[in-house]
């Protein structure tokens, strides 16, 4: 194990597979000369030159769709968006072209390409800058997605992301970069679609992903002062989903809180309650409660953009709803 | 009687399959609006007759190892690059033996072996993929070309301007082909550009240029031939604007003409029908004979017959087809750079 920041585990996972395989390349803006708008980047220009780490014009769609043609042809691209708000200019060719490329040329081409860069909030970037998109993600049959939430898991599911033959949707944190956290050494690669119970607890659920489950986390200390044990699971893939893990957990506690970072109404809360309703019915002693943003653009003023976001405290609260304690 | 130059065999032999190569485009299309009208096949549907000078014109161009990319318009461009018209017709069919499994249709023929990287629905959206097609080949070392088609409305969409400004930028073998048949479904050229010569919007990217009368297959030819030693020998891209015509509606449900354009408009730019002209201009001189060319008629009409009858024949898609290719499920562990992946 290494002690390491989330932002220098994303970075040892960009050099190992770039190292791995020569096909790899990253491509975005700022990546290369500048070392990354976030310094995810650093040092790979040095090493790889400018050929496999590409400085682009402002131009989401267009460098978007320059990494989905080479992945046609057999490289695997690597397009970094400096962050998710501004990779809505290139939904088309997210959502339009590499998430349905396999399906609609009948199997033959597939887009081994990875898109990834900062979603959600970070600290009073006012309305444009401050959006989470993986319900919107999540959504689209032919993508993968994941949100690491630790450092180790950045440095794993990136991997995983980049060897995958399919197009993965990795959703960082501008909040999580300076985390720090313990990383196994060696080759670190996590398997997508695979869940983790980041703290075992038996008297309700919380289920997270990305940055949240930090929020979680906390949450759960929280909790354990008061004698109310958490149980944490932690997403990792949002598409495909770990069903079995969301079902484990709450047969198990027999309460369910989702915290995740977007709007409420067709959040990917309601896709895990819609799953937890189904499969653990008659396991369940109170409606799943749902964390989210409020149903309002994100204000700049501090106090209200604290009042909007999913905090520890609302995490609380809706756990000792669902354990009737309040 | 005016003395015929004697004919030069290769370059007879040539324009004979320029000319097999675009009767069978109209042939194909001919048969595929009777096969849309008796409801065999659905959806959208545009048909490219008029156009099919620039499509072998084009391809005729290029070597087995290039790539070739377009939009929804693209059954001539599919077969001028070499795809049987069965497959090309049970793709449209939506049947198992299509090029694309019959989960394409009419908008998306592809070709992995041909190097045909298919047909795109979103206007403009395939235009940074051609330009990352041209990254590829570069990072590659290669001397392969990519030649991307697009109408002449997606030259106003910003999916162009990004891609192109990239391939000038940073040098790549992309030939961008504006297919300019003055129209976007009604919306004619004049009413949608700021410019009507658009092959000047090239010089915003210091890029080669070029116009071309698009209903003369051997314009094309020459032009794309440039274009081609361009982006091959130099690494350097081109955008040519090829001037053409589409004699049938925009889609299967848009009339031929009336309320965009006049019938009278029409019936001027079908006197310059491709086919007509390759036809007379090898006739004059004394490369082919009326019987010679009925004969390849015949010959086109029952290869298109035949294509009909083996989509006919060939098998539905099995439900669980649905599910299929939504997903690889492999993952590579390979690192080694194919001499030509793809
Ligand atoms: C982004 C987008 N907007 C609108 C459409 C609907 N549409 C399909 S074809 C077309 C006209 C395109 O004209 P042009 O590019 O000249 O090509 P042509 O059809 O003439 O071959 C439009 C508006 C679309 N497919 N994609
Ligand atoms: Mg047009």
């Amino acid at each position: 194990m290494t002690v390491m920041t989330y932002r220098d585990a994303l970075n040892a996972a960009l050099r190992e597979e770039m190292r791995r395989d020569d096909r790899v390349f990253l491509m975005g803006e700022e990546v290369a000369v500048y070392q990354g708008a976030y310094k995810v980047s650093k040092g790979l220009l040095q090493e790889f030159g400018e050929m496999r780490v590409v400085d682009t014009p402002i131009t989401e769609l267009g460098f978007a769709g320059v990494g989905v043609g080479a992945a046609m042809v057999g490289l695997r691209p690597i397009i970094e968006f400096m962050t998710w708000n501004f990779a809505l200019l290139a939904l088309d060719q997210v959502v339009n072209a590499a998430a349905k490329m396999l399906y609609m040329s009948g199997g033959q081409f597939a887009m081994p390409m990875v898109f990834r860069g900062p979603n959600g909030a970070a600290l009073q970037l006012g309305a444009q800058h401050s959006q989470a998109w993986e319900s919107w993600l999540a959504h689209i049959p032919g993508l993968k997605v994941v949100a690491p939430g630790t450092p180790a898991d950045a440095k794993g599911l990136l991997k995983a992301a980049v060897r995958d033959d399919n197009p993965v949707i990795v959703l960082e944190g501008e909040m999580l970069y300076n985390m720090k956290g313990e990383v196994p050494d060696g080759d670190h690669v996590i398997p997508l679609g695979v869940a983790e119970v980041k703290r075992v607890g038996e008297h309700v659920s919380l289920i997270s992903y990305g940055k949240m489950v930090n929020v979680a986390l906390q949450a759960a200390d929280a909790l354990a002062r008061d004698g109310v044990h958490a149980e944490v699971l932690d997403l990792r893939t949002l598409r495909p989903m770990d069903v079995p893990a969301i079902v484990a957990t709450v047969r198990k506690t027999n309460r369910c809180v989702v915290v995740e970072e977007g709007w409420e109404l067709c959040g990917l809360g309601a896709q895990v309650a819609d799953y937890v309703q189904r499969e653990a019915f008659d396991w369940l002693d109170a409606p799943v409660l749902r964390v989210h943003q409020a149903e309002a653009p994100m204000p700049y003023a501090r106090t209200l953009e604290k009042h909007a976001k999913p905090d520890v405290a609302k995490t609380v609260a809706a756990a000792r709803k669902v354990l009737y304690l309040d | 009687m005016m003395a015929r130059k004697k004919p030069d065999a290769a370059s007879a032999a040539l324009n004979r399959e320029l000319l097999h190569s675009m009767l069978l485009q109209r042939r194909f299309e001919e048969r595929t609006a009777e096969a849309y009208a008796l409801g065999k096949i659905g959806g959208f549907c545009h048909l490219y007759i008029g156009q099919e000078a620039v499509s072998t014109g084009s391809l005729s161009q290029l070597r087995p190892d290039d790539y070739v990319i377009t939009t929804y318009r693209d059954h001539g461009q599919a077969l001028a690059r070499g795809m049987t018209p069965r497959a090309v017709m049970a793709e449209l069919f939506g049947r198992s033996d299509g090029c694309a499994r019959g989960k394409g249709g009419s908008m998306h023929m592809f070709d992995k072996q041909l190097g045909f990287l298919g047909g795109h629905g979103i206007v403009g959206g395939h235009i940074p993929i051609a330009t990352g097609v041209g990254f590829a080949i570069k990072y590659r070392g290669g001397d392969q070309v990519c030649v991307c088609f697009f109408g002449e409305a997606a030259i106003n969409n910003g999916a162009f301007h990004e891609a192109a400004n990239m391939a000038a930028l940073w040098k790549l073998p992309v030939i961008y082909v504006i297919e300019n048949n003055r129209y976007g479904m009604g919306t004619a050229i004049e009413r949608a550009s700021a410019i009507n010569d658009i092959y000047e919007r090239a010089q915003s990217y210091d890029m080669a240029r070029d116009v071309v009368d698009g209903q003369d297959v051997f314009a094309v030819r020459e032009a794309i031939g440039k274009a081609v030693q361009r982006a091959r020998a130099d690494s350097m891209p081109t955008l040519l604007e090829v001037r053409t015509y589409r004699f049938m509606g925009h889609s299967m449900s848009d009339a031929v003409s009336g309320t965009y354009r006049t019938k009278d408009e029409l019936e001027e730019y079908l006197k310059r029908d491709p086919i007509a002209l390759l036809r007379s201009r090898m006739e004059e001189a004394g490369e082919i004979s009326a019987d010679e060319i009925a004969a390849m008629d015949a010959e086109v009409k029952a290869v298109v017959q035949d294509a009909l009858d083996f989509a006919d024949a060939s098998p539905e898609l099995p439900l669980e087809a649905l599910w299929e290719n939504v997903l690889v499920d492999t993952t590579s562990d390979a690192g080694a750079m194919p001499a030509r992946a793809g």
